[in-house]
């Protein structure tokens, strides 16, 4: 595993190299491919977003960078060893998806003996206070509320004090007030140099937290890159007016514009260009009104990039091709199209 | 494996209330039920042994399978939550994890033995500082088998079934293998008991009457439990941990 890593060129030992990964399940209703090949590398320090719909075969990546599971091809490569020498080392700690707490134990102890496991653990003391969670540690752990319980879960990993702090769907079990301070943890562990990779399918928890973002759908990496640029690659704005009498088509033809949706008399244009499209707009039908120009954010960025089909193979490339707004920078890096300047408006569409 | 770590874990199963219902205060209740109307039965039933001392080694065979089998009941839990995963993202090894396990469950049996033990030398029970030592000797040997029993269980098991598993398996090999009374010297069930680990357990009773306690029959018996066992959990380990 690990020759066939160093054999690549550029690729530092400090980096975490997920490469050609295939997944396939054999249950009872036949193969389920959970990863179809996927290539992602995580250089030392970046804090990244695994993001993807439930089934995008996020969780079984993550047990294969951190060795519970075993590829069906391709290798996983942790600062330079397999995942398991890694995890034997004590550089990776996680927050696995689903789990409680085993019982009978105080959570001050039960972070103790886990604080124990480890060659160079934090202190538990400043573990609990990482996590908020002081005021609880002479608490049984199976007395606990859900947030508590994964925050206690936050602080068994994060006393771990890894290299790669990997967190799947952490903040699934917690309210809006629970997330935020979850984050602001994670962001002040992230703030000591550590590698961070979490899954989520909260698309702002990804803009928000994380450097950049990795989507995935139906096991295939479907586009990588900062969350800034991500959203400029899709990159669109819609314009919102109500125009009773013009039909769909009529509009589609006009500057900027790649689709148009109808709702009664209001029609909703997806722009690639919002400034071309409402000049040519106003220009052609100087009756429309009420209008208005929202970003799309991350959230149709990805709607539009995991669609529901599945990809047929070559993941990027394909669903670059299917998409209505114009994918051409799609994985290149290059944004190049309008609306990437925005950040704000569109992140409050969701919720 | 860390101390602290095995600490933690013999301190969450002393915590367990569980435990001592079934691993201490049954076999302890049954013991003075049984044995202290025929406290003074020196014979019991032809075999040379004394009827408390049949029963305390009864009831001690009875409470440390249990505990060893208690293991099991833990892992099991341990994977419903999801802790076994956490666990193998941790630098404990397999290894370390199913010593510290075992450690624990042969922590509970010396405590279900020392209780047992006293509640017999009250009874009348008297044996020589050697007896006392070859006996349980004899005993912590023959859980061995029991331990491999109890990982296997527990990788194959949920916490729901595996209650009424190790109970319902504890009471039958029990039986079989004279605990609760002597199967007699002839016949079918007999001959089977000598294949029966709880059997070779309950004969370190034998001690008292000098010569050996066990006999190569019963060596190889316990060895080849072990041997089989120990595959057996080795496999379920595995297919356990591989299917995740």
């Amino acid at each position: 595993m690990s020759t066939a890593v160093d054999g690549l060129s550029g690729v530092a030992s400090t980096d975490i190299q997920l490469l050609g990964l295939v997944k396939t399940f054999h249950g009872s209703n036949g193969p389920v491919h959970a990863v179809r090949g996927i290539d992602i590398r995580i250089a030392a320090g970046e804090t990244v977003a695994l993001l993807g719909p439930n089934g995008a075969g996020k969780s079984t990546t993550i047990d294969m960078l951190l060795g519970l599971l075993e590829p069906d091809e391709g290798s996983v490569s942790v600062f330079g060893r397999p995942p398991t020498q890694a995890v034997a080392h004590g550089e990776v700690g996680g927050m696995l998806q689903k789990g409680d707490l085993i019982r009978d134990l105080t959570v001050g102890e039960l972070v103790t003996m886990m604080a124990s496991l480890y060659p160079a653990p934090l202190e538990v003391k400043e573990a609990l206070e990482l996590a908020g969670i002081v005021e609880i540690a002479d608490q049984r752990t199976n007395k606990l509320s859900g947030g508590q319980t994964q925050r206690v879960r936050l602080a068994v990993a994060l006393v771990s004090n890894p290299l790669l702090l990997v967190l799947d769907e952490p903040t699934v079990a917690l309210d809006v007030e629970g997330r935020r301070a979850f984050w602001a943890t994670m962001r002040a562990f992230a703030a000591r140099g550590k590698t961070v990779l979490f899954a989520t399918h909260y698309l702002e928890e990804a803009d928000a937290y994380a450097d950049r973002a990795v989507l995935m759908a139906h096991g295939v990496v479907v586009a990588d890159g900062p969350t800034t640029e991500i959203r400029a690659m899709v990159g669109t704005r819609t314009i919102r007016t109500t125009l009773p009498g013009v039909e769909a088509h009529e509009l589609t033809s006009l500057a900027g514009v790649s689709s148009v949706e109808r709702r009664g008399e209001v029609a909703i244009l997806h722009c690639a260009d919002s400034d071309a499209a409402i000049r040519a707009l106003l220009d052609v039908y100087p009756g429309a009104r009420d209008i208005e120009i929202n970003a799309a954010g991350l959230e149709q960025a990805f709607l539009t990039l995991t669609g529901d089909e599945p990809p047929d193979g070559g993941g990027r490339l394909s669903v670059a091709d299917g998409s209505e707004a114009g994918l051409s920078g799609l994985g290149g890096g290059e944004g190049g199209l309008p609306g990437s300047g925005e950040s704000g408006a569109g992140s409050e569409a969701f919720g | 494996m860390t101390l602290t770590y095995l600490r933690y874990e013999l301190l969450r199963t002393l915590r367990n209330r569980r435990f001592f219902l079934l691993s201490l205060g049954f076999p302890l209740i049954l013991f003075f039920v049984i044995a202290s109307p025929n406290r003074h039965v020196r014979n019991f039933d032809g075999s040379g042994i004394s009827f408390p001392l049949y029963y305390m080694v009864g009831m001690a065979t009875f409470g440390t399978m249990s505990a060893m089998l208690s293991c099991g009941a833990r892992i099991a839990a341990e994977r419903a939550v999801g802790w076994n995963r956490q666990l193998r993202i941790t630098p404990l090894s397999p290894r370390s994890y199913f010593r510290a396990k075992v450690i624990t469950g042969y922590m509970m049996a010396a405590i279900t033995l020392v209780v047992l033990y006293a509640a017999g030398t009250s009874l009348g029970v008297s044996l020589t500082a050697s007896q006392w030592l070859r006996m349980t000797g004899l005993i912590l040997v023959g859980l061995v088998p029991f331990a491999a029993l109890g990982i296997m269980l527990g990788h194959m098991l949920t916490p729901d079934s595996i209650g009424p598993a190790i109970g319902g398996g504890i009471s039958l090999l029990a039986l079989l293998g004279g605990v609760w009374f002597p199967l007699g010297g002839h016949g079918f069930l007999p001959e089977l008991a000598q294949f029966i680990p709880s059997y070779w357990l309950h004969r370190a009773s034998h001690v008292i009457l000098g010569g050996q306690a066990w006999s190569t029959k019963g060596w190889i018996v316990m060895a080849a439990w072990t041997l089989i066992l120990s595959a057996l959990a080795a496999r379920a380990y595995r297919r356990d941990t591989g299917r995740v």
